[in-house]
């Protein structure tokens, strides 16, 4: 009813918000927001982001909170090998998941290579999100020749599947450069193959909103006012194709813990000195039917609980970011 | 080929310096074509043709300052076309745009544009989409002020950003708010205001009160010819509201199918229509005044743009029509009382007065 | 009202769709009543807001979740239809009301013929063979003007163009002849010069079948040349109704009136038009007393508290204290 309420205006200018103001209106306006509404009204998924909280702080604050330390080889007691779980017969008190062939307290292992689990899924991410959203947005702004070569790019690299990549520069890496600097390479080279398996969702789904947004009005308003289209693209398109990225973000997480995984167990990934999920497990299944079941059970139920955790939370805000959904 | 609308209006007083001043905007012979072609492969593989969609085919017309001019029209006759190659939005296939006398086509770089780009400004249909729904009003309306360096403090840049909103009936602490928590008709205010914010003289309006309710549609209709009386401002306006079009013209144009078909004065056009068009669309308006005058509904509907008739693309639909107009395109034509036709049985005074064909019969309304 | 001796076609009584959202139940119809004779014209006006298209939603039964008739009542002739189980409304739906919407292709089926169509609904409806029902398909074809109906029964909705889609609606909509045809901006959709076509259409061919129509829309225009009387709606109550051409051209409530003066017309020549200061309430906020106090230009106290009901002036009822007579002799 504001419409014409004219009211006399104690101050003729608009008032400018500080930077505190600016975080505190933000935060109110999320806590008002339908995202944050849906997310209070779902059980399920205040249980998969509380899941997901626990397990990355459990994975970053290994140093200080795990039991035990398995990086230290010094601390390492060969004496402490293939202990059961704590509740079993046999079971030592002080490792409650057990240990390893080596000894190494099984909880800890988990803790430690969730860690490593989540740096490379977070990094592989974010890289694939950056690359994958500047392609697409170029692709699709600028449209024409450019746009063709980087979709062709993106149809061949769907061709391939993300293993067989992963695999591909993995051993690349490995046959070029000498052993040392391969294992030094390690997180990179993981992040780098994962990503590139990664991008292509990214700039596909930026590119299609970017074709939708860029004959908004307000885009052509930006045009006639002059604005350069640099410019354009990232004060005005860029903001408004964003919350598709950050649901391929929170689904591609998940994925790609799972591809980390999976090469770790396949033995093209991190070196089983530094254990991940993926490492954990590989050396877990060789004692499997010899009666030691924690070694691998246990890492294999972090991963599942850690995957749907974050599965749960990008389907969850796939719906909610989509209006026409609710 | 086209007169300029001042020298042929001199019994039109001029509020500003007489009418011998040059137009603002001058429009020749301007086109614009679509490929709308399937792509290469289908071409081949279903032998299909290129198709070119001629969206606007050599339109001419000028605008001089501080006036309206209106363009109208169905859907498809390529008006929204015309207001965005007047802003740049699309480069013309063919023809000129001159903004006070200097040739548009002739400023290549974004440094030369910068200047010209200023002083006009365009408002768009859509309030829902023109405003960028993650940006506050202020910064909506700042963005034009930044771009041209017109301003650089930001305190004098609040200022002024409050005293356009007020412009335009809202109030400065409305700068802080989101698009979203406004209602149709506020947008298009805000829209307005950062239209002049770069205070330009001249804006392309197109359909600006088509997705408004009519109560809103006034309150933005007025304060539209309000700016324009404050601010000297000339308008492009494009509408298929005839009625809407009459209370805010001075000269309109009727379109049809990429063609300019008739032009003049305003009051002329509504009260003396020439081409059968102009006359079908007038007797198309409902009647408000609820004189039981029986309408004649208009036979046939508006063809496919790719594929118009040829000759007058409008023959199929006229009733005046004989062989000559479904072969020979006409050409526009100088008519007497101002402005000019295309019509081939205009030229040749083959058409009954508009009176009887039974359009507007508001002769009346002229003669007291 | 004149004629006593017909029973109302359609009665809607006390009217009430809400809207439960999470900040609270939003009430988009409030209270509306009205009768359509049986043949009559009711056209429903309104702005953007005002409850006009939910008003005839409600009454065919097609409110979308979560909206729902919260309290009164719909009758059709005598019968309630608004607590009928689905697939009973859907029976009233397809024979006893046709619908009409402002977008043609939304009531065509893109995937099947026009013929199909209208073949199937009228076999749904009657028991005809289906050679009478093709047969009866391409005269109504023929009715509603579309050019060689023989040919055109085969073709698909998308073979059409906007005008003749919306004819063909218009066709399937009276193909089992209904007494009731609530048609909803029918024309907004479509060029100026078609407009007039498909209005004439639907008013000709309403007359020939006997059905009555309830006719939505927000152009005055159309309400003018078409109904009968006539409901303005203002954020979901009725602000006025009756007879058409005692709103349209002796408007008695303050809005009706700004709402008539506001609209541009040709050979009136006015620098500014009359203009309702503000807009229609969003439906969180509608002001007590009459919606319409904080827009209007007469209002007085009474108006800021207490709700005004429709009070009969001449033929037509206004929902308005300037017309209560105790408030009348107050204010002398």
């Amino acid at each position: 009813m504001a419409e014409m309420a004219r009211e006399p205006s104690q101050q003729p200018t608009a008032p400018e918000l500080t930077l505190v103001g600016k975080v505190v209106d933000g935060w109110s306006r999320f806590l008002d927001s339908d995202v944050f509404y849906s997310f209070k009204r779902s059980p399920l998924i205040i249980v998969a982001f509380a899941v997901t909280v626990l397990l990355i702080l459990g994975a970053f604050l290994a140093p200080w909170i795990a039991p035990h330390d398995t990086t230290n080889m010094a601390s390492l007691n060969l004496m402490d090998a293939f202990k059961p779980p704590a509740w079993s017969v046999g079971g030592d008190g002080s490792f409650l998941l057990g240990t390893d062939d080596q000894g190494r307290d099984m909880l800890s292992g988990i803790m430690f290579g969730m860690q490593a689990s989540l740096v490379i899924g977070f990094a592989s991410v974010a890289l694939a999100a950056i690359v994958g959203t500047i392609l697409g947005l170029i692709s699709g702004y600028v449209g024409g020749r450019v746009d063709s070569v980087i979709m062709r790019v993106a149809d061949v690299q769907l061709t391939f599947p993300a293993i067989l990549i992963a695999l591909l520069i993995d051993g690349i890496v490995g046959s070029v450069l000498p052993r040392n600097t391969a294992e030094e390479l390690t997180y990179p080279v993981l992040i780098l193959a994962i990503a590139s398996s990664l991008w292509v969702n990214f700039a596909r789904t930026v590119r299609g909103s970017t074709l939708v947004e860029k004959n908004r009005e307000y885009v052509q308003a930006a045009k006639v006012i002059g604005i350069h289209p640099t410019l354009i693209m990232v004060r005005h398109v860029l903001p408004n194709v964003m919350g598709p990225v950050l649901v391929i973000a929170t689904l591609s997480l998940a994925l790609a813990i799972l591809t980390e995984a999976t090469l770790s167990f396949l033995g093209v990934g991190i070196p089983s000195s530094e254990p991940s999920l993926g490492t954990l497990i590989r050396i877990g299944q060789e004692y499997l039917f010899s009666g030691e079941w924690w070694m691998t059970i246990f890492p294999g139920i972090a991963l599942v609980i850690l995957v749907l955790a974050v599965n749960l939370l990008g389907d969850w805000l796939r719906d909610a970011l989509n209006p026409k959904l609710r | 080929m086209s007169q300029t609308l001042a020298a042929e209006n001199r019994e039109v007083p001029d509020t500003r310096s007489g009418a011998s001043e040059q137009p603002l905007v001058q429009v020749q012979d301007l086109a614009r074509y679509f490929d709308v072609s399937p792509p290469w492969l289908n071409r081949i593989l279903e032998n299909e043709p290129r198709s070119i969609l001629k969206a606007v085919d050599g339109v001419s017309f000028d605008i001089p300052r501080g006036k309206t001019f209106s363009l109208v029209g169905e859907s498809g006759c390529g008006k929204s076309t015309v207001a965005r190659l007047v802003v740049g939005l699309y480069q013309p296939t063919r023809g000129t745009i001159h903004f006070e006398g200097v040739d548009m086509a002739t400023l290549k770089t974004r440094k030369q544009q910068a200047p010209v780009r200023r002083r006009f400004q365009m408002i768009f249909q859509d309030p829902f989409a023109s405003l960028n729904p993650r940006w506050r009003v202020a910064e909506i309306i700042a963005e034009p002020i930044r771009a041209h360096g017109i301003m650089s403090d930001d305190g004098q840049i609040r200022r002024r950003v409050g005293e356009l909103l007020e412009q335009v009936r809202l109030s400065a602490r409305d700068g802080e708010k989101f698009p979203h928590e406004f209602s149709g008709g506020q947008r298009q205010r805000i829209s307005i205001a950062r239209a002049l914010a770069s205070n330009p003289e001249f804006l392309v309006c197109d359909e600006p009160t088509s997705a408004l309710d009519v109560s809103v549609q006034a309150q933005i209709l007025n304060l539209m010819k309000e700016l324009q009386k404050e601010l000297g401002l000339t308008y492009l306006f494009i509408s298929h509201d005839l009625a809407v079009v009459y209370h805010i013209s001075d000269y309109v144009g009727v379109m049809y199918l990429g063609r300019l078909v008739e032009w003049g004065e305003a009051r002329r056009v509504f009260f003396n229509p020439q081409h059968p068009y102009t006359r079908m669309l007038l007797d198309a308006i409902p009647d408000l005044e609820m004189t039981g005058r029986q309408r004649i509904p208009v036979a046939g509907e508006v063809p496919s743009p790719i594929h118009p008739p040829s000759g007058c693309h409008f023959h199929p639909r006229c009733p005046f029509a004989n062989d000559r107009c479904r072969s020979e395109t006409p050409q526009t034509r100088d008519f007497g009382e101002g402005g000019q036709v295309r019509c081939h049985a205009v030229e040749e005074g083959r058409l009954p007065p508009p009176g009887e064909s039974g359009a507007l019969t508001a002769g009346r309304d002229l003669n007291e | 009202m004149s004629d006593t001796e017909r029973t109302p076609l359609l009665e809607v009584r006390d009217l009430r769709v809400e809207f439960p959202t999470r900040r609270g139940t939003l009430v988009a119809v409030n209270g509306v009543s009205f009768d359509i004779k049986e043949g009559e014209v009711l056209g429903v006006v309104g702005e953007s807001g005002a409850g006009k298209s939910l008003t005839g939603s409600a009454v065919i039964g097609l409110l979308e979740p979560p909206g729902r008739i919260a309290a009164g009542e719909v009758r059709l002739k005598g019968r309630r239809i608004d607590n009928l189980p689905y697939r009973e409304m859907r029976r009233v739906r397809g024979r006893e009301i046709g619908m009409v919407f402002q977008d043609p292709l939304t009531s065509l089926n893109p995937l099947y013929t026009v013929g199909r169509q209208l073949v199937e609904t009228i076999l749904t409806h009657r028991d005809v063979s289906e050679e009478t029902a093709r047969k009866q398909a391409i005269d109504l074809l023929a009715e509603v003007g579309i050019p060689a109906p023989e040919r055109r029964i085969d073709q698909y909705p998308h073979q059409f163009s906007g005008g003749m889609r919306q004819r063909v609606v218009i066709a399937l909509a009276l193909c089992v002849n209904p007494k009731l045809v609530i048609a909803d901006e029918p024309t907004t959709a479509l060029d100026v010069s078609i407009q007039a076509q498909i209005i004439k259409l639907l008013k000709r061919m309403c007359k020939e079948h006997g059905a009555a129509v309830m006719l939505i829309t927000h152009d005055m225009g159309v309400i003018a040349e078409t109904a009968d009387r006539v409901a303005v709606m203002y954020a979901g109550r009725i602000a006025e109704i009756g007879p058409v051409r005692d709103v349209v051209q002796n408007a008695k409530h303050p809005y009706t009136h700004g709402l008539m003066g506001s609209i541009p017309m040709i050979g009136h020549d006015t620098d500014r038009l009359t203009q309702i200061e503000g807009s229609m309430p969003r439906l969180t906020e509608i002001p007590q007393g009459c919606a319409f106090n904080p827009r209007c230009p007469h209002a007085f106290d009474r108006c800021r508290s207490e709700r005004p009901e429709l009070i009969p002036v001449d033929d037509t009822r206004v929902a308005c204290w300037l017309f209560d007579e105790g408030a009348k002799k107050a204010a002398e």
